[in-house]
């Protein structure tokens, strides 16, 4: 990790955009707040213009794009302030960016549509290539927006920067889900990426664990306790509707959504001890992938649907395993240490993220299928609940500062790392989420 | 229900009327009981008798089965040694009293997997009802159950505490 890179701390205000009414009014609860330390060694150096137009609307666009960048660790970007918000590429002179150190220009027309709609024009130039003629565009799009979706849409800007800049597609049109726990309530809120529009979508006086996001992203699972005992519930946003999928006899628990989204596979101890079955997202088709007389434990499907890793203490101590998705015969994939837990698949399925206990500490760790390789990536000491972003560069886990429950985020080389606190909550078990899609 | 005070006072006053003068000792001055109120007879009442309060066995600090603990080492699911005694008292008292019937509620310390310590206070529970299984107790009367480390008895963030979370509990219905 580069250690002389400087922290950057960004304080996010949560704020809420009220279409109906047109007007602004402030969110009262506090967002989470994202703290960035240390930062890619090589990080590409950017200039987002002002955006023409943008100051007519409550948020301003541009920042919001470059929070995203910046967040990521792997960006500088060129300071902007003074300079005009060029409207068209011919208002772009190339050479005066490429002077201030920018290989790349994200410039764009905010322009309001009949009917609130808004079009939102955006280029991206490069500086350092220049054609005699014109300035070379990596990537033109016009993209129809609304005002209660133009955060969405920065943060899809920023989403095809990073593309094209990376050779990854970004993830910061996404949401994450966590849960919040103050006094003895216990709240399962949703929020974007940068930590604005948190929404409570659940609460409870007794504990909620294991949210996780459905490939399409309308939908929780997570297991409650407000039934006196875990329960797996399907949760559809939209409606807030939730329906119990798993309520058998003893515990029910850890649900994971096969890729097409049509099956969980959850852990039920009505057998006695915690094995893994899979079921419908209906509730219905059970059926037992595991038997034994051990913990078999927090099941994670593969992006191809082909296997299931999980954890079991079928060796003596708790490792990760992995076996069809069928069930049969499972294949042990961790030998270092006496605690390895939590396995969760990396979106191309090459990798996968743990938890490792190594003296009296966890941390979170990543392991190369293919090679067995092990790298870990946290020395926090209390890690919990690695969550893959879907573009796979970041990992979102849970951890402890100064006793009090923290979300964190660190890249999958390691040398990235944020922390995500909210006020006076212990925060824990995050999920992200899918890229979101904009609705026209 | 409400007739039924009335009804012994009717025969109480009946009774009182019925009473022989013959029957009283010779010499004996022979109460004049006119002005006074009638008395029940003794001969058909009963004094209320307080409830028994013979200690419950399970209540009694003086009896183990008072204990409703069993503290485990990390990781680990094995019942020591020292609560071998605690966990055959119950075991007996539930094979000798088969209405009685115990939850048995598994937990853990904070540190590592939500879920894996879901999965490894029922672990724990199950292992203490396979020994009260085995002494007698019957499969209905004892149900294992997992908090996790989801309801801490103590809150702290060191061994101290983690030490008293790693814990199964003897919970009686009605309890």
């Amino acid at each position: 990790m580069n250690k002389s890179m400087t922290s950057l701390r960004i304080t996010v205000i949560g704020t809420v955009l009220t279409l109906l009414l047109s007007v602004i009014t402030f969110n009262a609860r506090a967002a989470l707040t994202i703290e960035i330390t240390g930062g890619s060694s090589l990080q590409i150096p950017v200039a987002i213009a002002p955006f023409a137009g943008e100051e007519a609307y409550p948020d301003t666009l541009s920042k919001i794009v470059m929070d995203d960048l910046a967040r990521s660790g792997i960006f500088k970007l060129i300071d902007t302030s003074g300079m005009i918000a060029p409207r068209l590429p011919a208002d772009v002179r190339v050479s005066e960016w490429r002077a201030k150190g920018a290989t790349a220009l994200a410039m764009a027309n905010v322009i309001p549509q009949v009917g609130g709609r808004i079009d939102v024009q955006f280029r991206l130039i490069d500086t350092v290539r220049q054609d005699v003629a014109q300035v070379v565009q990596l990537a033109g799009y016009s993209l129809p927006t609304t005002n209660a979706q133009l955060r969405l849409t920065a943060h899809q800007i920023a989403d095809i920067i990073f593309e094209k800049l990376t050779g990854t597609p970004g993830a910061f049109a996404t949401r994450i889900a966590y849960i919040t726990k103050h006094g003895n309530s216990h709240e399962l809120q949703v929020a974007d990426s940068d930590g604005y529009n948190a929404q409570t979508v659940f609460t409870s006086r007794e504990p909620i664990i294991s949210p996780t996001w459905s490939p399409d992203g309308t939908k929780l699972a997570y297991v409650a306790f407000d039934q006196k005992k875990p329960i797996v519930y399907v949760q559809t946003l939209a409606t807030g509707k939730r329906q119990a999928v798993a309520n058998f006899k003893g515990n029910n628990s850890a649900p994971a959504w096969s890729p097409d989204g049509r099956q969980l596979a959850v852990v039920l101890s009505r057998d006695g001890f915690a094995q893994i079955y899979s079921i419908n997202a209906d509730g219905s088709g059970l059926k037992r992938l595991t038997h034994t007389a051990n913990i078999d434990t927090e099941p994670n499907w593969s992006p191809d649907g082909k296997y299931l890793l999980f954890t079991s203490d079928r060796g003596g101590s708790p490792q990760i395993y992995r076996m069809p998705s069928y069930g049969g015969e499972p294949v042990r994939l961790t030998f270092e240490g006496s605690y390895n837990v939590t396995p969760r698949f990396s979106p191309d399925g090459k990798s996968f993220a743990f938890i490792q206990r190594e003296g009296g500490k966890f941390r979170v760790a990543v392991q190369d299928i293919v090679s067995g390789q092990v790298q870990i990536l946290t020395d926090n000491g209390l890690d919990e609940s690695p969550s893959w972003a879907p573009n796979g560069k970041m990992i979102l886990y849970a951890t402890e500062r100064l006793g009090r429950g923290v979300l964190a985020a660190v890249s999958s080389d390691g040398r990235v790392k944020q922390k995500l606190s909210a006020q006076a909550s212990d925060v824990r078990e995050p999920s992200w989420g899918p890229v979101l899609r904009a609705k026209p | 229900m409400k007739r039924l005070p009335l009804y012994l006072l009717l025969t109480a006053l009946l009774s009182a009327c019925a009473s022989d003068p013959g029957t009283t000792q010779a010499g004996a001055k022979v109460e004049d009981r006119t002005a006074q109120k009638p008395v029940a007879p003794t001969e058909d009442t009963k004094p209320l008798i307080p409830p028994q309060t013979a200690v419950n066995p399970l209540k009694d600090p003086n009896n183990i089965l008072s204990h409703r603990s069993v503290f485990y080492d990390l990781d680990s699911f094995d019942v020591k040694p020292e609560y071998k005694a605690l966990v055959e008292a119950h075991g007996n008292y539930l094979a000798t009293n088969p209405n009685a019937k115990v939850f048995l509620q598994g937990n853990a310390d904070e540190r590592g997997s939500r879920e894996y310590n879901l999965a490894l206070g029922q672990k724990r529970a199950d292992g203490v009802r396979k020994i009260l299984s085995l002494l007698g107790a019957k499969d209905a009367q004892v149900e294992a159950v997992s908090l996790g480390e989801e309801k801490p008895r103590a809150e702290c963030h060191e061994e101290s505490c983690w030490s008293q979370n790693r814990r199964t509990d003897f919970l009686y219905q009605g309890e």
